[in-house]
């Protein structure tokens, strides 16, 4: 509405977001939240272990330092920099969410960057200080303790960001009264980080055991030991993941659970209802049972046999992403704004003037038969545009021939008969704002797809068209 | 009145500000100094290293040096990443519709700074990790560095393109891509008086990381002495102090007028006469001899001061810019607010166009017509079986007909799931069964 929009017409615009976000997540959960206690544990095992006439065990140190290492480059780089691009990416696709929910947790982000700020000075003393710690066991023993307060900023960074996540999945209380407390205290906070707490522990231990095996290769016995440590790790880990899982399941709003099932896949696998609950269980059980027997026999276990399950819980927090993200479709902010980025109090003026009006940029707002085939591009970009495109991936033309039939011309009237009532069924999608004016137009602007192949461009390489009724020239009449 | 044909006036986020704007705009400048500082360090440490490990071809003393300055990088790049989150959530959210409108309209180029940066941040730890492994092959390792410092140049005129473009919503309707953007007035000059910038912090940390007692030269270094590092940092700032002077007088006559105004044309010159002072006290150092060499604290502050009022006086500029369009917008947003509720109090009363001639099943068909027709019609297949095939299953077992539509199953493989209709009242499953029952018998 207000503001010139980006769009992605191959990708989708989604897919960005989606795959900054994963990404974020596979590192941040599994080499930050997970990995640093796991690191300054098997640290200090190193220091408990050794002789007591040594500091710690060197060479057992070297490779934990190593692993290290690994975690410090890539969250210092990829991970710091999706963290920004969540921000990034988000902005220029969902402006309007962004920015309300700036607005209301503008304190919580804040604080949010002092922890981040906090965090980001300790790994590098954590890291950058750790050759020269072992020089006495007093300086040893400090490093260790950075690692663990190290290990607290990255959870406590984690914790508030859920509170933000959980909040746009479901605002609780605060479409009543719009203050920060309601915001953080939402009902799915708790749930949420009690899943992610055990869960980004599990994949650091996961982690940790993969890399072993680069840099173990050649030493048997220092293998072996990282092996048993690890699956202990995860064994403590895991069965607390799984049941914090099903505990989340459970507290989901109903609507969102209805959701599910498009959110896993598209919808012609609907029936595969449960296909999270069995990848669930089996990434955990895999996980499970690689530790049992990395405790047991540890020099049996292979890389291959790490390799495994740490793709399966790689597609596990993947598609828990994904379908967080999904499930509170038909909403960005649940209650209070729609994923087509309009708020829900608005919708009443909008069936009354159209979207049109009220837009910043469109080409026009008077409909008239010539022009129908641009007012309804732009009604596709301020309505569908957020979920669909017109040519790449989840394309509207796509979307209605599979339901009227591939490769045959749509009808107008029956387009336009669903448009309206495409929310009642297909309850992701936020309802048709327009009027019928605008929907007629859009219809139009839909069968001209089929014809055409046309792909539409987004404001970052076409521009935009002031709407003349929304400038300063006229506002001033 | 500055405008011209058709700025836009968007409306703005109907949120209250989260905090007072004075207190909004002093962290804005506060943190973003802090995060500039960083990013200067970053940029202008890349640059020297590039510099010295190419002189260092020649002289082994100078690949040391760039050595330890490689070092600070990936530290100071560390820190300016997570020292920008701050400014960015506050320019978000004093400026948000005019930045997100700049963010969108260089889409590409905006998003790009995500991958970009990473690939340069992931170089430099490369660069920094293979300093020996690379030892035989040193042009191989310069390439490195060389394109990380070519990624850093590049990034900050996306920023500079965005922070310019956002004061300026007269040219949002004329503007498609990043490189319409790029050319707009003022955007080179003030990325060249901030290349110099880059270079005169960067100088500044040099004298003042060498001047470290702590620091073993000796250790490090055969020739050079630290006496000699101190100086090549002085040299380094004063170079950098020429060309923010130079280019600072350049941005001054270049900005466009709309945001002038005494406030802003005072604090530039002060800011310039800082940097005037900062490059003479430099220059005393360069020729003094080492042991006169008593500027440096005079130094720091006086480039600290000029920061401080330099970003001060483009936050006046932007204000000024700003704020008789951010007026509009308020007002904007107030009527549209106020539509918005009268129509929430009044809205359009939507009523199923019933059509009488049909009698009893009229309202039946209507809603029919509203919420199945798109795919269902009475005698042949759309998305759903006809009606006729309704009747012929349902015919005796109407409560199993609004079961359906309530919530329907999935019966037929190559048939698509139908929607569920469960928002539909008791009342309207009665009329609408009614109804489709009717088909055959009419
Ligand atoms: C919140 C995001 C969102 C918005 C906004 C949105 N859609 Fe959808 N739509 C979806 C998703 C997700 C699907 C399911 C895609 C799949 O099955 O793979 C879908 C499916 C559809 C389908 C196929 C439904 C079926 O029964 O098979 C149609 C038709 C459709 N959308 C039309 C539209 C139109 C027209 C608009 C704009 C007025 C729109 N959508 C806006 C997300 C959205
Ligand atoms: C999005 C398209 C769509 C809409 C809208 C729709 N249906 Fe359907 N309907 C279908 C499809 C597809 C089937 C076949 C489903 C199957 O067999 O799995 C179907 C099947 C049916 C059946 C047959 C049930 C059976 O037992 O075989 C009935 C009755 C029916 N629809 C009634 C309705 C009514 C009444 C409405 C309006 C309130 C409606 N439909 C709206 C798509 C739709």
């Amino acid at each position: 509405m207000d503001f010139p929009l980006f769009h992605l017409d191959w990708l989708n615009n989604r897919f960005l977001i989606a795959v900054i976000a994963i990404l974020h997540v596979l590192i941040n959960h599994g080499l930050a939240v997970g990995f640093i206690p796991y690191i300054t544990w098997l640290e200090y095992k190193g220091v408990k272990n050794s002789p007591s006439n040594q500091i710690t065990d060197f060479e057992w140190d070297n490779f934990i330092y190593k692993k290290m290492k690994v975690a410090f480059i890539i969250t210092t780089t990829i991970g710091a920099m999706t963290g920004v691009g969540i921000w990034f990416s988000a902005a220029l696709i969902s402006p309007s969410s962004i920015a309300s929910l700036i607005r209301v947790f503008f304190w919580a982000w804040f604080i949010e960057w002092i922890v981040f700020v906090t965090e980001v000075v300790l790994i590098l003393i954590y890291f950058l200080t750790w050759k020269n710690a072992n020089k006495s066991l007093h300086s040893k023993m400090r490093h260790i303790r950075f690692g663990w307060f190290l290990a607290v900023f990255s959870w406590i960074t984690m914790a508030l960001i859920v509170a933000i996540l959980g909040f746009m999945m479901d605002p609780g209380n605060w479409n009543n009264d719009h203050s920060l407390i309601n915001g953080v205290f939402n009902p799915i906070y708790l749930p949420q980080l009690l899943f992610r707490t055990p869960t980004a522990m599990l994949v650091g231990g996961v982690y940790g055991m993969t890399l072993a095996f680069f840099f173990a290769r050649k030493n048997k016995e220092l293998l072996k030991r990282s092996v048993k440590l690890s699956s202990k790790w995860i064994l403590v880990w895991a069965p607390l993941s799984l049941f914090a899982a099903f505990n989340y399941w459970n507290v989901l709003p109903e609507a969102m659970v209805e959701n599910m099932s498009t959110a896993v896949g598209t919808m012609d696998f609907q029936e595969y209802y449960d296909i999270l609950k069995i990848v669930i269980i089996v990434a955990i059980s895999s996980v499970l049972i690689l530790a049992m027997f990395g405790v047991f026999t540890p020099s049996k276990i292979k890389m291959w046999m790490v390799v495994i399950p740490c793709f399966f819980v790689f597609g596990f927090l993947g598609m828990f992403e994904r379908v967080r993200e999904f499930i509170r479709k038909p909403y960005v902010i649940g209650g209070y704004m729609y994923s087509n980025l309009l708020r829900v109090e608005d919708y009443p003026l909008y069936k009354k003037d159209g979207v049109l009006k009220h837009a910043t940029y469109a080409s026009t707002t008077e409909i008239t038969e010539e022009n129908k085939i641009e007012a309804g591009r732009d009604v596709f970009m301020l309505t569908c545009s957020r979920c669909h495109t017109a040519k790449g991936v989840n394309s509207i033309t796509y979307v209605f021939e599979r339901m009227y039939g591939f490769g045959k011309p749509l009808d107008v009237a029956s387009v336009a008969g669903y448009i309206p009532n495409m929310h009642m069924g297909r309850t992701y999608m936020p309802p048709f704002p327009g009027n019928e004016k605008e929907l007629d137009a859009l219809a139009h602007f839909i069968k001209s797809l089929q014809t055409s192949g046309e792909s539409v461009e987004g404001a970052q390489t076409k521009g935009v068209k002031i709407n003349p009724v929304n400038s300063v020239e006229q506002f001033k009449k | 009145m500055l405008f011209k044909v058709s700025t836009p006036i968007p409306k703005d986020i109907p949120l209250e500000l989260p905090l007072p704007e004075w207190l909004l705009v002093t962290l804005l400048i506060v943190s973003f100094l802090a995060h500039i500082i960083f990013i200067n360090l970053m940029l202008g440490g890349s640059i020297i290293t590039l510099w010295a490990q190419i002189k260092g071809l020649k002289n082994k003393e100078y690949d040391t040096f760039a050595h330890e300055v490689a070092k600070t990088i990936t530290v100071n790049k560390s820190m300016a990443v997570v020292l920008g989150v701050a400014p960015l959530l506050c320019i978000n959210t004093l400026y948000t519709i005019y930045f997100y409108s700049a963010n969108a309209l260089t889409g590409f180029a905006w998003i790009l700074i995500i991958p970009l940066v990473t690939v340069a941040f992931l170089l430099t730890y490369l660069h920094k990790y293979t300093w020996d492994a690379l030892a035989e092959s040193r042009r191989v390792h310069i390439g490195i560095i060389a394109t990380a410092v070519g990624i850093f140049l590049f990034i900050p005129l996306i920023f500079l393109t965005n922070v310019n473009l956002l004061m300026f919503p007269e040219k949002w309707g004329t503007v498609s891509g990043f490189l319409d953007a790029l050319v707009l007035p003022n955007v080179f000059p003030r990325y060249f008086e901030f290349l110099g910038a880059c270079i005169t912090i960067t100088g500044v940390f040099l004298v003042g990381y060498h001047k470290r007692l702590r620091y073993r030269v000796e250790k490090l270094y055969t020739e050079l002495t630290r006496n000699d590092l101190m100086k090549l940092g002085y040299n380094i700032a004063f170079i950098g102090l020429g060309l923010q002077i130079l280019f600072g007088v350049v941005v001054v006559l270049t900005l466009p007028s709309k945001g002038y105004g005494f406030d802003v044309l005072i604090s530039v010159i002060s800011a310039g006469v800082m940097l005037v002072i900062s490059a003479i006290y430099t220059w005393k150092s360069m020729v003094a001899a080492p042991e006169n060499r008593i500027y440096y604290g005079k130094i720091v502050t006086f480039v600290l001061f000029y920061l401080v009022i330099y970003g001060g006086s483009r936050q006046m500029y932007r204000h000024n810019a700003l704020s008789p369009h951010q007026k509009l917008v308020a007002a904007k947003t107030k009527e549209f607010q106020k539509q918005s509720e009268d129509a929430r109090l009044h809205p359009v009363i939507e009523t199923v166009e019933a059509d009488t001639t049909l009698g009893e099943f009229a309202v039946g068909a209507g809603l029919f017509k509203k919420n199945c027709s798109s795919c269902h019609q009475e005698k042949e297949k759309l998305v759903g079986p006809p009606m006729t095939e309704m009747v012929s299953i349902y015919k005796e077992n109407r409560d199993g007909l609004k079961a359906w539509i309530k919530a329907p199953g999935k019966k037929r493989p190559d048939y698509p799931q139908m929607p569920s209709f469960g928002s539909l009242s008791e009342g309207d499953l009665d009329e609408l069964s009614k109804y489709i029952l009717s088909i055959n018998s009419k």
